[in-house]
């Protein structure tokens, strides 16, 4: 890890809320509104990892977007680097934004078609003012770093396959050394075999560069393998957040349990051996979410209280923090209560 | 048509291929010749297309391919003249269009807000009425005369593009790779012009390219019912009216008829080919 020496963590996030408004008629304002994020707080510290997981719809990808303020969150703060961003202006963030980049989901439609590979890989560069020697002389860096052809520069993106142009978006992010990447589900188009590649290559800029992620994913497996700690949302909310450990083997939340149950293991005797958890129904809308805990229509555990009071992120052991009522740590493997 | 849309192919190699098609071949063919006849009409014309230059009203024949129109002149040399009235400013017409109606809609849509609102409402005004009558009040306001054809032409004109590009960039605004330029701190500006702007101009070429026979139709009704070009000039459309009065003698209006007839079509199928050039994914032909 790097020697990051700082004091606070580079990025925090408190009670974000993202509400985007329903269509409306010409004549009539529309009354109904949908809060993707309904009050997010986390912290990415230096050098790490944490993880965003949940079903889609769930608002994983919003978060991501109003952290690196693509979209301007409804309320709420988002600090970078220790600024305020989440009601500035494009203008005052631009020179903040040399330090996080973004790395997007789908390796087609986020390199512009019309563009070499060269200039989608300086633009940021060129976006900052950098002397044309240094931009050179980086983006060949970072090329090579990439595993790509110097020759593929001149090259289109539509000349690439999946895996080349996702490895040309992560260069076009990290050619300014940045200090925070976030990564809006980088290998879930990607073929599996590809996947294990893409991964190796950000560990190692996370090594080298000291990078902190916030990866935003759905492949349970993936994260387990790459995250320091990880978030479980649900519904616009986090329900649960721990490292990963606390995670995958101490899981408090029924949401998270029922999630780690779905995902399968690949040894047919533990597979068969543990419990296994099948979530009823499906999620709630947005723009109507139930009363209480966000999660109760669909709880295995539901009570009365649920849907009267809502459950708060709470703090059980050290940095380990869930939403429920009820939470019950359960190893899921050995079915064993913790 | 066999299924190799993804294969990459460089732009030369598509351009060539889809230039051999008869279609486009007949569209850059009739296109080439008016462009010919445009320029160097004037050396070697036959005769003088104001001039009276025989008896009134000849059946063509192989002094007078086109016969003689009611003064007397040779319609084959005034049709062929025919092309330096209608043809420039049916290019003017489109590249003002153009350019108005992409700069409108290029802000109209990338702004959105009470911006869009205030241009949209303009098209709709202008769209709301039926083109050629917009067009022949404003030019009966105006005076007759080509200039002012023109200018009424280009007032039904550019909404059509307006609403094209806003279309294409309220599309393309929300793509991923616009996300991208955002992230990495790209301004507006920048973001419009190499992000948005490369992509939404494709249809505006195509559309562009097939409306240019479409503009010298127009400008040629209005013509014929009397407001573009003034009598003595030998504008397509008038020569049509004059056709009229004189039924029995066929070939006075023939000449222009099959003029426009030509610059309409084949500048459609070259906008046709156009789009299959610029964009691989329609392939044209069935």
């Amino acid at each position: 890890m790097a020697a990051q020496v700082m004091g606070g963590p580079l990025v925090q996030v408190r009670d974000l809320v993202k509400t985007f408004a329903g269509r409306g008629t010409v004549l009539r304002k529309s009354k109904s509104q949908v809060q993707a994020v309904a009050g997010v707080s986390f912290d990415v510290l230096a050098g790490e990892t944490l993880s965003i997981v949940g079903e889609s719809g769930c608002g994983k990808s919003t978060t991501a977007r109003c952290v690196t303020r693509i979209l301007k969150p409804t309320s709420g703060s988002v600090v970078l680097f220790g600024t305020e961003i989440s009601q500035s202006s494009q203008e005052t963030i631009r020179p903040l934004r040399r330090q996080f980049q973004m790395v997007f989901q789908d390796p087609y439609a986020s390199l512009n078609s019309t563009m070499t590979v060269e200039e989608i890989i300086s633009e940021p560069l060129i976006v900052h003012g950098f002397p044309a020697l240094e931009i050179k002389e980086r983006v060949l860096a970072v090329v090579q770093q990439m595993h790509l052809h110097k020759s593929d520069l001149t090259r289109f993106p539509h000349q690439f396959s999946g895996g080349q142009r996702q490895r040309i978006g992560i260069a076009r992010a990290v050619v300014m050394q940045p200090k925070f990447v976030v990564l809006d589900e980088p290998v879930s188009a990607l073929d599996v075999s590809i996947q294990a590649d893409i991964i190796q290559m950000l560990e190692g800029l996370q090594e080298s560069l000291g990078l902190a992620f916030l990866m935003i994913a759905h492949d349970l497996s993936v994260v387990r393998h790459v995250s320091d700690r990880v978030a479980v949302m649900y519904l616009g909310k986090i329900v649960e957040i721990g490292t990963n450990k606390q995670i995958y083997e101490q899981s408090s939340h029924p949401y998270t349990q029922a999630l780690l149950a779905a995902a399968p293991i690949p040894d047919p005797r533990v597979e068969r051996a543990r419990q296994r958890i099948i979530l009823k129904g499906d999620v709630p809308s947005p723009a109507n979410p139930p009363s209480g805990c966000r999660f109760r229509t669909r709880c295995f555990k539901v009570q009365d209280i649920c849907s009267q009071v809502e459950p708060l992120l709470i703090d059980p052991g050290v940095g380990h923090q869930v939403a429920c009522h009820f939470p019950e740590e359960i190893n899921l493997i050995t079915k064993r209560r913790v | 048509m066999t299924s190799h849309v993804d294969q990459p192919q460089s732009f030369l190699i598509r351009a060539f291929s889809v230039g051999r098609r008869p279609q486009v071949a007949f569209g850059l063919v009739i296109a080439l010749f008016w462009l010919i006849v445009l320029t160097t009409v004037s050396i070697w014309a036959p005769y003088d297309p104001l001039e009276a230059v025989g008896t009134r009203l000849i059946a063509p024949s192989m002094t007078h391919l086109l016969g003689t129109d009611a003064l007397g002149r040779d319609v084959f040399t005034r049709v062929l003249y025919g092309a330096r009235e209608s043809m420039p400013i049916a290019a003017a017409v489109i590249v003002c269009a153009t350019v108005i109606g992409t700069l409108l809609g290029a802000v109209a849509g990338y702004a959105g807000g009470w911006v869009d609102a205030i241009v949209m409402r303009i098209t709709d005004v202008v769209m709301a009425f039926p083109a050629i009558l917009l067009a022949m009040a404003i030019s009966a306001a105006l005076g007759p005369g080509l200039r002012n054809g023109f200018i009424a032409i280009l007032i039904v004109w550019w909404p059509i593009y307006a609403r094209l590009v806003r279309g294409q960039v309220l599309s393309i605004k929300q793509r991923e790779h616009v996300e991208a330029a955002i992230s990495i701190g790209a301004t507006r500006r920048r973001i419009l012009q190499k992000h948005v702007m490369p992509m939404a101009i494709t249809p505006v070429l195509v559309n562009a390219t097939m409306d240019f026979g479409q503009v010298v139709l127009f400008l040629s009704s209005l013509s014929f019912l009397g407001l573009g070009a003034l009598p003595p000039s030998p504008e397509w459309g008038s020569m049509i009216t004059e056709g009229a009065k004189n039924f029995y003698q066929w070939w006075i209006a023939v000449g222009p008829g099959l003029a426009i007839l030509t610059v309409v079509l084949g500048f459609n199928f070259l906008g046709d080919g156009l789009r299959d050039v610029l964009d691989p994914r329609s392939k044209g032909d069935k």
